[in-house]
């Protein structure tokens, strides 16, 4: 499952998007981000499987386009930390 | 010199206030029923509770959401006891959902709401159901799902009300027209005007004040509005992408304006709901609990 996180507003789209099929709950997202955006938690969409998954948490979804700014200079930009940490390449970001 | 005399001014109208209700299917018998399952959505604007006895429907309420949702919640759940002569004591399992879920005390177990939102649309509109778009009070859901109800891909805009329940309270206030008008009206109009701003109520709001200055008739007016809103929440629908068969679920299901200007943009039609569409969530909610009761009782 595709779970989008995030908005889109007057300035652009804002979603992280995390592959809840390739999602190990490996926790190397939640290790690496620098706004500790993410967390690894009971599966929220399937209450009745039991395993772990990363999800963008709660107080970031609304602002994304801020917390992610560390990784995302405007000049030269370098792989961001959380889609290079993640081996089965589960997170995209969309800006 | 003249006295000053109080003049009794009639009530104001609230033209936004949509009325709350309960229901029961009285040709169910829950005495026979093995498992007595609830769901409670307390929303942003409306309340809802569902009561399911061996996954059949049976009972449910719809109410305004106060300020307090540990108290809505009791209230939608009284409300859809209240026809049921079911005691408190003989519901097996709880399970809330909705903006005020965390903080439900009567519950069980807290679900999201896109998950239960996807699991009442397969039961409302059957297992071909594949993508639903849950208009709520105060956010708006693109959903995919599988034949079963399970969520495949989501999308939701939380961040602002436009294209909302709350947005159409706002519009039904300022231009006097009654809610459960605003859709129909907004369908009598021979030609489709320009919508109005659709990223933020507040600035759609001072657009239509405008337009009314203009001398546009209200329901040109409530159009534009409706167009803008349906045409926010295609935008959504095409960032997950549509596949047959479509639904709408949620308060605005209601809203002819919105759901045929949404059909008319998308280009394929909505699925026409058996049961009212703004259960939804809390039925999920409830087809949940039962089968988490019925995991607790097998371990």
């Amino acid at each position: 499952m595709l779970t989008n996180y995030g908005y889109k507003d007057g300035s652009g789209e804002y979603f992280i998007t995390i592959d809840t099929e390739k999602c190990t709950g490996c926790q190397k997202c939640v290790a690496i981000c620098p706004a500790q955006l993410f967390e690894v938690v009971a599966d929220p969409f399937d209450p009745l499987a039991e395993r772990e998954i990363a999800v963008v948490r709660e107080e970031h979804r609304k602002k994304l386009k801020y917390s992610c700014v560390p990784c995302k200079p405007s000049g030269e930009r370098l792989p961001l930390p959380c889609v290079q940490a993640c081996q089965p390449q589960a997170i995209s970001h969309s800006w | 010199m003249a006295e000053a005399v109080a003049t009794a001014t009639p009530q104001k109208r609230e033209y936004w206030r949509w009325t709350e209700y309960n229901w029961r299917d009285e040709s169910l018998d829950w005495r026979g029923a093995r498992v007595i399952s609830v769901g409670i959505d307390v929303g942003s604007v409306s309340s809802q509770a569902v009561i399911l006895c061996d996954g059949k429907l049976f009972a449910y309420s719809s109410l305004r959401t106060g300020s307090n949702s540990p108290t809505s919640a009791q209230r939608a759940l009284d409300a859809a006891l209240e026809k049921t002569e079911v005691p408190r004591e003989k519901i097996h399992y709880i399970v809330a959902t909705g903006y005020g879920r965390v903080n439900i005390p009567i519950a069980h177990k807290a679900i999201t709401e896109i998950a239960c939102h996807a699991r009442g649309a397969n039961f409302i509109y059957g297992p071909t159901v594949r993508t639903v778009l849950d208009m709520g009070g105060q956010d708006c859901k693109a959903i995919r799902c599988d034949e079963k109800g399970k969520v495949t891909n989501f999308l939701m805009n939380d961040k602002c009300a436009a294209g909302t329940g709350r947005g159409m309270e706002v519009m039904a206030d300022l231009l006097q027209v009654p809610i459960e008008e605003v859709g129909p009206a907004s369908l009598a109009v021979d030609e489709e005007p320009p919508p109005v701003s659709s990223t933020c109520v507040v600035f759609a709001k001072s657009e239509v004040l405008s337009l009314l200055r203009l001398g546009w008739p209200r329901e040109r007016v409530l159009a534009a509005f409706c167009s803008a809103m349906a045409h926010r929440t295609v935008e959504l629908l095409m960032r997950i992408g549509v596949e047959r068969e479509f639904a709408i679920t949620g308060g605005i299901a209601k809203n002819v304006g919105i759901v045929q200007r949404v059909k008319r943009e998308l280009g394929i039609e909505a699925l026409k709901p058996k049961i009212d569409p703004q259960i939804a969530g809390a039925l999920g909610a409830a087809l949940f609990a039962k089968a988490l009761y019925e995991k607790e009782q097998k371990q």
